[in-house]
C-alpha cells in the first residue's frame, strides 16, 4: 500500500479583512484550515493587536499591569509605548471608562480619546465599547464618527444593539466586530442581520465569544473549528468572516493570573503563568481558526509570534 | 479497508442467535462497521472471515500501551480529526527527555520534578506521563546504568528509552523490560537488530523515517519484522513540519483506514525557549500528537499544559460538571454572602471569576443540575424552588451562616417567593442576570 497525500480541495475561503490607512494590516483571505499549506493558499499572518484602555488599568492583574506603568495613565502614552518600543501591528482601544459602572464617561469624552489616540499612532486602530449593551450604542456612534475614513474596526455590534453601530460603522466607513454567546447558529445568525442592514459581509469580523485556558476554552475552540469548516466546506457566506479571540479580558480575570506562588506552591512562577496562560490560550484559538487576536502582556505576544514565524 | 455493515454482514452466521446481545447479525454488523463492538463477541463465526473482520475493524489508529500498572500510558485508538465529531479519547503523554551524560543530581532532580508533578484539577490528576532517556553518551553499558538508576529511583513512571545502538537498546531494554518501556529508534540502518529486541522483549517500537512515504513503507517493513505496537516519529521538528505531518497523518488513518501511518506519533519539541517549547506543546496536544518530548517541566507550565489537554480532550457531548458542595471564596465569616448557581462548569467558572474579582469574601452554592446552567435547568425543572430549598438544607450551611439570606441569579428572580416559603426564616434576594454584574453587586453591599 503506497501513500497518497490526503490533501482537501475546499469550494470556500475566508475574506480578507484590510484595516488601517498609514500603516495598513491585512487578515484572513485563507482557503484551508490554519496553516495547513498543503491544502490551499496562506494568504496573510493572524494579526495580533495590543489592548489598551481609556483609564488606567487598575482592574487588570499586577502581572500585566505592572509592564505597563508609566504609560497606561493616559492612553495616548500608552498607545505610543505599544507601537514605538513593543512594535505592535495594531492597537486595540477599549472605551472601558464609558461603562456605567465605571467613570460612566460620556460618548464626547469616548470621540475625543479616539481622535487623541488616532493622531498619536500610524498602525490600525481597533476601538471598542465597554461591553455595556445600551452604552455602547450611543459611544460607539460618536467613537467611530470621530475615527472617519481612518478605516478601523469597530466592535462589538451584538445581537442587542447592533443597528446603532452598524449604522455607524457603515456610515463611516470601518470595519465591524460582530459578537454573539458561544453558539455558532447565533452568530451566523447575528451575521445574517447586519449583512441584511446592508452592511458588506466582506466587512465583517466574527467574535463567536472568547473564554481562557481553563475557564470553558474548549468551547470557543470548537465553536471556532466549526465555523471555519462550514466557511470552506460549505463555502456558507455568513461564516467566512475572519475570527477574532478576544483573548486578554478573558484570561487575565482567571485565578491562574493572579494567585501567588506562594499561596499555591504547586502553580509554580506567577510571573510565567500568566504569560503562558494568555499565550496558550491565544495559540489554541490561532489553531482553531481566529485570524486576529487582542492580547495584553508583551512577553506572550513574543512568544506567539515567534510560534507563528515557525508555522508559517 | 473499511468494510461497510452490509459486506460484515455477509460473513455473518446470520443465524439472529442473539448470543452477542444484539436482535440480529444485522445489528450487530453494524455496531462492527461503526467499530464500537468486537468481533469476538460472536461466539460462531468462521476463522477465516474473523481474520478478515478483526483486521476491518479494528480502529484505524492501533491502540498501544506503554509503561505497568496505574500509571502505564493509553495511546492511539483516535477515530476523528475534529473533537466536536466525537471526544478525543488518549490525551498526548508528556515525556521529559533526560540524557545520559548528565550528572547523577541534574538525572536525580529531574526524576523528583517529574514524580512530584502531579496536581488535582477540576477532579481530575494530571501529571507528567514518562521519562525519556537519550543515549547522548552513545556508550551502551552508561546508557543501562542510567536507566536502570531512574527505574530504580522512580519504579512507577513510564520510560521510553532512545538509542539507534541496538547494543545498547538490548541492555537497556533487558534492564526494564517489565516495566513496559517504549524503545525509541529505529531507523532504516538498524531495522533488523531494533526489531529484534522490541519482539524480544515485547515492548513497543519507536519508528523514525523522514517524510511519510517513507515512514509508511517503514512501518511496514517493521510490522514484516514481527513487531505490531510502534509509535511513529517523521521527522518532524518544526511547527509547520508538526501541524503539516501529524494531520495528514489522522487523515490517512482516520478517513482513508491507511493502515501503515496508523499508529500513534511522537514528537519531539525541546527548545531553549521555554515559552516557545510550551507553543510546540500545546501545537501537539491540539493537533495529533500521543507523545510530547519535553525539555523543562517547570510548574507554571506543566499547569498550563494540563489545563490545554484537559480542555481539549473533554467529551464535547457531555458537558463538564463541578461538585455539588458550598465553596468558600476567600475567607469568608458567617455574616458573608451566600450565592447560588448550578453546577455547569462554564456556568461555575464564570460566576466563581467573577465573585473573586469583587475581592468580597463569600459562600457560592453549587447546586447539581446534571451540568445545566441556569435558565436551563430552571426549564427542565432541575433548578426549582423545592429542590434549591432542600440542597440549602442538606448542605448544612446554616450551621456556617448567622444570616438567612439566599441570592439567587437574576434570570430566576420568579423563584424568590417559592423558596422563601420552602425555606422558612429565610429571604431571597435577586441578584444579577449576568455573572459580570456580581462585583459591583456584591461591593455595593459590603
Amino acid at each position: 500500500m503506497s501513500f497518497v497525500v490526503p490533501k482537501e480541495s475546499y469550494s470556500g475561503k475566508v475574506y480578507e479583512v484590510s484595516i488601517g490607512t498609514e500603516k495598513v494590516a491585512n487578515f484572513g483571505g485563507e482557503s484551508m484550515l490554519p496553516f495547513l499549506s498543503f491544502d490551499g493558499a496562506v494568504k496573510n499572518r493572524p494579526l495580533i493587536a495590543y489592548e489598551i484602555q481609556d483609564i488606567p488599568p487598575d482592574d487588570w492583574p499586577d502581572t500585566v499591569k505592572k509592564v505597563y506603568e508609566g504609560v497606561s495613565s493616559n492612553p495616548v502614552d500608552w498607545a505610543k509605548h505599544c507601537q514605538d518600543k513593543l512594535g505592535a501591528k495594531a492597537i486595540a482601544l477599549r472605551l472601558l471608562g464609558t461603562h456605567p459602572d465605571r467613570l460612566n464617561t460620556s460618548p464626547e469624552d469616548a470621540a475625543k480619546t479616539v481622535k487623541d489616540v488616532l493622531a498619536a499612532v500610524s498602525v490600525p486602530l481597533i476601538i471598542l465599547g465597554s461591553n455595556n449593551a445600551e452604552k455602547d450604542a450611543m459611544v460607539l456612534p460618536a467613537a467611530a464618527e470621530a475615527a472617519k475614513d481612518k478605516n478601523c474596526i469597530i466592535g462589538k455590534a451584538q445581537e442587542a444593539n447592533y443597528k446603532t453601530i452598524v449604522a455607524a460603522a457603515m456610515a463611516n466607513n470601518h470595519k465591524l466586530i460582530a459578537m454573539s454567546d458561544l453558539d455558532i447558529n447565533l452568530s451566523k445568525q447575528l451575521n445574517i442581520l447586519i449583512t441584511q442592514m446592508g452592511f458588506d459581509k466582506e466587512r465583517l469580523v466574527t467574535d463567536p465569544m472568547c473564554s481562557a485556558l481553563g475557564y470553558g476554552l474548549d468551547y470557543t475552540y470548537s465553536v471556532m473549528e466549526r465555523i471555519r469548516l462550514a466557511a470552506l466546506t460549505q463555502n456558507d457566506t455568513t461564516m467566512q468572516q475572519p475570527l477574532l479571540g478576544d483573548v486578554g479580558m478573558y484570561v487575565y480575570k482567571t485565578k491562574e493570573t493572579q494567585a501567588p506562588e506562594a499561596d499555591l506552591p504547586l502553580w509554580g512562577s506567577l510571573e510565567e503563568r500568566a504569560v503562558a496562560w494568555e499565550m496558550l490560550t491565544a495559540s489554541a484559538f490561532m489553531i482553531a481558526g481566529a485570524e486576529f487576536l487582542i492580547m495584553r502582556h508583551p512577553r506572550a505576544v513574543e512568544a506567539l509570534e515567534k510560534f507563528i514565524d515557525e508555522l508559517m | 479497508m473499511a468494510l461497510s455493515g452490509v459486506e460484515i454482514f455477509k460473513m455473518l452466521p446470520k443465524t439472529n442467535c442473539k448470543k452477542c446481545g444484539h436482535p440480529t447479525c444485522l445489528a450487530f454488523a453494524m455496531k462492527l462497521a461503526q467499530r464500537q463492538i468486537s468481533i469476538d463477541a460472536c461466539p460462531d463465526v468462521s476463522e477465516s472471515a474473523k481474520q478478515i473482520l478483526g483486521e476491518a475493524s479494528a480502529p484505524p489508529i492501533r491502540p498501544v500501551t506503554f509503561g505497568a500498572g496505574d500509571k502505564a500510558v493509553k495511546m492511539g485508538e483516535e477515530t476523528v480529526l475534529f473533537r466536536h465529531d466525537k471526544k478525543f479519547l488518549n490525551p498526548a503523554a508528556f515525556a521529559l527527555e533526560i540524557m545520559d551524560t548528565a550528572t547523577d543530581s541534574e538525572i536525580n532532580s529531574k526524576v523528583e520534578a517529574v514524580a512530584t508533578s502531579e496536581i488535582d484539577r477540576v477532579g481530575q490528576k494530571l501529571r507528567i506521563d514518562a521519562i525519556l532517556v537519550e543515549n547522548a553518551s552513545k556508550d551502551a553499558a552508561k546508557f543501562e546504568s542510567v536507566v536502570k538508576a531512574i527505574a530504580a529511583k522512580a519504579p512507577e513512571i513510564p520510560l521510553i528509552l532512545s538509542t539507534t545502538d541496538p547494543n545498547a537498546a538490548e541492555a537497556a531494554v533487558k534492564a526494564v523490560a517489565d516495566k513496559k518501556p517504549i524503545l525509541y529508534g529505529a531507523n532504516e540502518s538498524n531495522a533488523e537488530a531494533m526489531a529484534n529486541v522490541a519482539k524480544t522483549h515485547k515492548v513497543a517500537l519507536g519508528v523514525y523515517a523522514k517524510g511519510l512515504d517513507a515512514l509508511a513503507a517503514f512501518t511496514e517493513k517493521i510490522k514484516g519484522l514481527g513487531v505490531s505496537d510502534m509509535v511513529m516519529d517523521s521527522g518532524a521538528r518544526t511547527a509547520k513540519e508538526i501541524i503539516e505531518d501529524n494531520t495528514l497523518i489522522r487523515r490517512a488513518a482516520t478517513k482513508k483506514t491507511f493502515k501503515p501511518l496508523g499508529y500513534p506519533v511522537i514528537n519531539f519539541i525541546q527548545r531553549d525557549n521555554t515559552m516557545l517549547e510550551t507553543l510546540l506543546a500545546a501545537l501537539g496536544i491540539t493537533k495529533y500528537s500521543s507523545i510530547i518530548v519535553i525539555s523543562s517541566v517547570e510548574r507554571w507550565k506543566n499547569l498550563a499544559l494540563f489545563a490545554l489537554r484537559q480542555n481539549i480532550y473533554t467529551d464535547p457531548q457531555v458537558p463538564m460538571q463541578v461538585e455539588q458542595k458550598i465553596y468558600k471564596l476567600g475567607e469568608p465569616t458567617p455574616e458573608s454572602p451566600l450565592l447560588i448557581t448550578t453546577n455547569f462548569s462554564l456556568t461555575y467558572f464564570i460566576v466563581l471569576g467573577e465573585a473573586e474579582n469583587s475581592k468580597v469574601p463569600c459562600r457560592l452554592a453549587v447546586m447539581d443540575t446534571e451540568g445545566l446552567s441556569v435558565l436551563t435547568s430552571w426549564a427542565a425543572g432541575k433548578f426549582t424552588a423545592s429542590k434549591i430549598a432542600q440542597f440549602i438544607k442538606d448542605s448544612g450551611v446554616e450551621n456556617e451562616i448567622s444570616h438567612r439570606e439566599l441570592i439567587i441569579p437574576g434570570y430566576v428572580a420568579l423563584l424568590s417567593g417559592s423558596i422563601e416559603e420552602k425555606l422558612p426564616g429565610w429571604k431571597v434576594t435577586v441578584g444579577p442576570r449576568e455573572a459580570n454584574g456580581l462585583p459591583v453587586f456584591l461591593k455595593a453591599r459590603a
